[in-house]
């Protein structure tokens, strides 16, 4: 919403400044967004430096110029004018302008098969002088101006440019502005101006509003008028439209708007004379079409609200008038329509049409029903006095009454919300100089709610209407109290913090990706998940919800290869999807590792990344997590964008919990790179399932017996089977079991492997003598060769 | 000088004569070993009589201690030369590279959410969540936002379906109507995440970070609401005092509405919160509508409290420097690196936030 401080001064007597006014704007919720000097028709040329003049390709009297125009890049115009030459300073038009010689009104276009933004002036296109022969030759002084407007903006008036929010449909119209301001003491709100023009002659255009089911419009206001003299406007008005940034076209169509933004009254100007026979306000047929004033066509559905004559639909209610009935220069009689139509109604019809004026961004917030009349009685004052004419009695057709809310407020409300003893009597001035009607009924106070104010529907918004003109400032802020009932984190957010920052130690650096990622890649990793598809994505590549965070993961370490980091580690905890429904998704941390082989660097020979190196990661975190080495075991299934071979699963002792995997990645997905996954939710469901009380340490100091054993095995036995049985054998004595050498090759069978292995043997109680020792050996041979087929290499 | 003295004699001059460890070797095992000189010579005795003996006896002694004093000293000047002479050798260069040691980083929003749940938790709120995908009607309806509301333009809604009932949270106020249906007030909570918004743009990005806050129970009112950000926005930013300003505004599920700038000014290319005459919108706030809370089941008339909504990515600008908002999810490794965190710099109260 904008607007001028002279045009405010219309509604509002006040001796505050501009500067004043813009900070209590800000202080009573009407956000000031912009300050801007006016524009006026002229602004829009700048002074502009041709950089360089070349030949055009296809035209020999034409020429191609770049152009400097104070941006950071240049533009390309196409010119005629015999001394286009380098480096001239001259003026530019740029696409929008409006050239006062002809007023045409500028395109980007191309001109013999090259794209001209904009124009050069000459001095007769700008009505400075009749010089056509060529275009204008500026001095040296101008220089220093390249971008800044030629004419100069005039100093000193400014247009002040509001942000208001979808509950303030009153102030997108100046009046409302004011009586805001007047209700801060800002002033006083003037009395509307009645209006004395006679209207003699006789309505005779029948208006009728058809009963249909969700009919949009309930009132159509209308009057007549005849005779007119339609012209340009007069300059007060041009420049109240230039400081809209809406352009003059004819004062019937700068007048309707002109009353649109000065009371928030949208209303719609025909040529009378192109109606065919009468009105009719109905719903549109499926398929009914028309040429909007966009000069755009429209094909309606079923039930949008149209104002239609014998002929058809001459403009979508509340929305856009029709080009058919449009007035023009030479129109001699109009009708001039005031009504009101349904916010969610209007909506809809313009959301289906992808359609948006400021009529329409007025309907759906909610005009004034009430100011039907007000809003022709306006706008016809202007008229008679700008185009002449006589006027036609009002002819209201209403369907719908409107009755003011009434609500029965507790002023004790106030100072219960805010915390600030609020009086009485200073609620009720502030209500009333807002437009509330009040009667003091006991303790309570009936508010009758003004019909301009659609989003006042109880007490709690008479609160917030008290409290933002009295001002946020004066609520006293109350410190808060240290004090602590529960625990800041459940037990799940303590297990993201700790495994965060337990990833994060290990070499990773955190990265934070989209949730959303690129369907292609993401079929990659999905396995049988279905992919969950945006409706509206941001871009093709960014169309589904994630199934796994290796996607982006993987995406970006390949961006930062490209920018030349080869040795890399990155993670990402966060969400991966499941279903789309709320609530299926889980919370994964997801590291990736790629080693750049450096060829040349012996120094770092001997420290290459390979799966234990990840495993070694992800089993440490998992340490810290508190899953340790015998809570799970690791097994071979892995989803298959790991590489078969080089993968494995961390899974529960009891096999039904997957606690992560790790592995290099598919070398077809992505070569020499490592990752591992930890299932989140997994580990902590398993560890609540398994709540373990830290036992109090108890050590041996008897002494201890390391035992080395070789044994020849298949060449797919497991190292963990061989260890589990061991350890199975005598969990009190057999204390740890340390795997030292896998061996294959020379002095073994093709088929087989040897795994070397040393075990410590301790007990609590005793020192073991020789036969103790020899015994258990015994039995750790014997038991390994009867359960896995092993044999004992001698 | 009899034999036994020549002998001595000879030992002492080989002793001081050499140089080599090995012929100190040599020499021990010559003289005190099991069939060495001094062993001998105590062998000697037991052929001699009572008084030659004692005699005897002394004098090996005596010459035993004398040799083991020369020995030992000079067992130690050579193996002093020889270590001096392997250090000598094994002159390094130092500045050759050190291993390498890979820390991580922790990501600067991560930190941030630290920080925030380190100071909230202080003053009594707890952390809670909510899913990223939400129903239509805990992000808009229940939150007072009705169907085909303008108000439903300033979110540009990432949708999972076509009938619009799925879509991905435009904010993480879906987190207290979840929490306040699920429990009983009063509720003090903060719930931080990721929120979506289909906006691209300098300084938009299609994901980013809120953080959500809600304080209801029979007495809360906007003294409070105020108190409890400033308190926020002082720790936070780690300065003793903060200019604040409060600008009426609205949201459907506040209702007193209000935006919270910040005062702040620019030295040295740097921002400097908590100074100078500019503002800087930084969050949305009021008191919870009552419609929201109806809607959450609990009944207006006992219950009150405020609600809050911050940018966590902003805040996490504003605080370390960062000026581009798309940076945070570039995953440039050079920036991750700069602008990350020590993965043991984990904000504490008794510590302070930051380093």
């Amino acid at each position: 919403m904008k607007f001028t401080k002279d045009w405010l001064d219309v509604h509002l007597k006040t001796n505050k400044s501009e500067s004043q006014i813009i900070q209590k704007l800000n202080s009573i919720g009407l956000e000031v967004e912009k300050v801007e000097p006016v524009k006026n028709e002229l602004s829009d040329f700048i002074v502009a430096k041709i950089i360089k003049a070349n030949k055009h390709p296809n035209a020999d009297r034409l020429k191609l110029c770049d152009v400097d125009i104070g941006k950071k890049d240049t533009l390309k115009v196409v010119c005629g004018a015999p001394n286009a030459r380098d480096g001239l300073l001259t003026i530019y038009a740029p696409p929008g302008s409006v050239i006062p010689k002809n007023s045409m009104k500028l395109e980007v276009s191309k001109i013999r098969g090259e794209t001209s933004y904009g124009m050069l002036c000459s001095e007769s296109e700008l009505k400075l002088s009749n010089e056509s022969e060529g275009i204008i030759d500026l001095n040296d002084k101008y220089k220093t101006k390249i971008g800044k407007s030629f004419f100069g903006e005039k100093k000193g008036k400014n247009v002040i440019e509001l942000s208001i929010t979808p509950n303030r449909p009153d102030c997108l119209g100046v009046r409302g502005i004011a009586r805001d301001l007047s209700a801060s003491n800002f002033g006083k709100l003037k009395e509307p101006r009645k209006s004395k023009v006679k209207k003699n002659i006789k309505h005779n255009l029948k208006i009728k509003i058809e009963k249909n089911k969700n009919q949009a419009c309930s009132i159509f206001g209308s009057c007549i008028i005849k005779n007119i003299k339609n012209t340009e406007s007069p300059g007060w008005l041009k420049n109240r439209i230039l400081a809209l940034g809406l352009r003059p076209i004819s004062a019937v169509v700068d007048i309707t708007n002109y009353v649109m933004f000065d009371l928030n009254r949208p209303l719609h100007a025909y040529d009378l004379d192109k109606i065919k026979n009468k009105i009719t306000v109905r719903n549109s047929k499926k398929g009914e079409s028309f040429k909007a004033l966009d000069n755009k066509n429209y094909t309606l559905d079923k039930d949008m609200c149209v104002i239609a004559d014998d002929e058809g639909v001459l403009g979508l209610g509340g929305i856009i008038g029709g080009e058919r009935s449009g007035t023009e220069i030479h129109t001699k009689n109009i009708l001039l329509e005031s009504a009101y139509f349904d916010p969610t109604l209007i909506r809809k019809t313009a959301k289906k049409l992808d359609l948006n004026s400021d009529a329409k961004f007025r309907f759906e917030r909610g005009v004034d029903p009430q100011s039907v009349t007000a809003g022709l009685e306006s706008a016809v004052e202007l008229i008679l006095e700008i185009c002449g004419g006589e006027v036609s009695k009002l002819d209201v057709q209403q369907t719908k009454k409107f009755k003011d809310l009434e609500i029965n407020f507790d002023p004790k409300m106030v100072t219960k919300t805010v915390g600030t003893n609020i009086n009485a009597n200073e609620i009720k001035k502030i209500l009333s100089n807002l437009g509330f009607t009040i009667k003091s009924k006991g303790k309570f106070l009936n508010v009758k709610v003004p019909s301009w104010r659609p989003d006042i529907f109880g007490e709690i918004d008479l609160v917030e209407e008290v409290i933002r003109i009295i001002g946020f400032e004066k609520i006293k802020s109350i410190e808060p109290e240290k004090k602590r009932t529960k625990p800041t984190l459940n037990f799940f957010q303590k297990h993201f913090h700790l495994a965060q920052r337990s990833v994060a130690s290990k070499g990773y650096l955190e990265t934070i990706t989209w949730s959303f990622t690129d369907e292609k890649i993401n079929n990659k990793f999905k396995e049988k998940l279905e992919s969950i598809k945006i409706v509206n994505p941001i871009s093709s590549d960014l169309n589904v919800l994630r199934n796994s965070l290796y996607p982006n993961l993987i995406f970006y370490l390949e961006k930062n290869l490209n920018r030349g980091f080869g040795d890399q580690a990155l993670f990402e905890i966060g969400p991966t999807f499941t279903g789309k429904k709320p609530g299926q998704q889980i919370t994964v941390v997801c590291g990736i590792k790629k080693q750049f082989i450096e060829e040349d660097n012996n120094l770092k020979k001997n420290d290459l990344v390979d799966v234990f190196h990840i495993k070694k990661d992800l089993v440490q975190s998992l340490t810290e997590l508190e899953i340790r080495k015998e809570d799970f075991k690791v097994e071979e299934n892995t989803p298959s964008y790991y590489h078969p071979g080089i993968s494995g699963s961390i899974v529960s002792k009891d096999g039904n919990l997957v606690l992560g995997y790790f592995g290099a990645l598919h070398p077809k997905i992505i070569s020499n790179t490592f990752g591992f996954e930890i299932f989140l939710e997994n580990l902590v469901e398993y560890k609540v399932k398994n709540k373990k009380i830290k036992e109090s340490l108890t050590f041996s100091d008897y002494q201890k017996s390391d035992r080395d054993f070789a044994f020849l095995v298949n060449k797919d036995t497991r190292a963990q089977d061989l260890t589990e049985v061991i350890q199975n054998i005598d969990k009190n004595l057999i204390k740890e079991i340390k795997i030292f050498d896998v061996y294959e090759g020379e002095n073994i069978p093709s088929d087989k492997k040897s795994i070397a292995l040393k075990v410590t043997i301790q007990s609590d109680h005793k020192t073991l003598n020789e036969s103790d020792l020899t015994n258990i050996s015994k039995k750790i041979v014997s038991t390994v060769e009867e359960k896995t087929g092993a044999k004992l290499r001698s | 000088m009899s034999d036994f003295e020549k002998k001595i004699l000879e030992f002492k001059n080989r002793l001081n004569s050499t140089q080599d460890s090995k012929e100190i070797e040599a020499i021990r095992i010559d003289i005190f070993s099991k069939n060495g000189f001094i062993n001998s010579q105590f062998k000697k005795l037991g052929s001699l009589s009572e008084n030659e003996k004692k005699t005897f006896a002394s004098n090996i002694n005596k010459a035993k201690q004398e040799l083991l004093e020369i020995f030992r000293s000079k067992a130690t000047e050579v193996l002093d030369k020889d270590l001096n002479e392997k250090i000598k050798k094994e002159k390094i260069d130092v500045t050759l590279p050190e291993k390498e040691f890979k820390i991580g980083k922790i990501h600067p929003v991560s930190q941030v959410i630290d920080e925030i749940s380190c100071i909230f938790s202080e003053i009594g709120f707890s952390v809670e969540e909510g899913p990223d995908v939400e129903n239509d009607y805990n992000n808009f309806t229940a939150l007072n936002t009705p169907e085909d509301h303008p108000a439903k333009d300033m979110h540009d809604t990432f949708y999972l379906d076509e009938n619009m009932k799925t879509l991905l949270r435009t904010h993480t106020s879906p987190v207290q109507v979840r929490t306040m249906l699920k429990g009983k007030p009063p509720f003090k909570i903060i719930a931080p995440g990721r929120t979506y918004r289909s906006d691209s743009d300098q300084t938009h990005t299609p994901m980013f970070h809120q953080l959500e806050g809600l304080h209801i129970d029979k007495n809360i009112n906007m003294g409070h609401l105020k108190g409890c950000l400033n308190y926020f926005i002082k720790e936070f930013f780690e300065v003793d005092k903060i200019k604040m300003r409060f600008r009426p505004s609205h949201f459907p599920f506040t209702e007193p509405s209000a935006e919270v700038d910040i005062g702040y000014k620019i030295e040295n290319n740097k921002i400097i919160i908590g100074e100078g005459d500019k503002w800087l919108e930084i969050l949305g706030c009021g008191m919870v509508h009552p419609n929201v809370l109806k809607n959450c089941k609990v009944d207006p008339k006992i219950y009150q409290g405020f609600a809050f909504g911050i940018g966590i990515d902003r805040l996490a600008m504003l605080k370390y420097g960062i000026n581009d908002l798309r940076s945070f999810f570039e995953c440039d490794y050079r920036w991750l690196n700069y602008y990350g965190f020590d993965p043991l710099d984990v904000p504490t109260n008794y510590r302070g936030l930051s380093k």
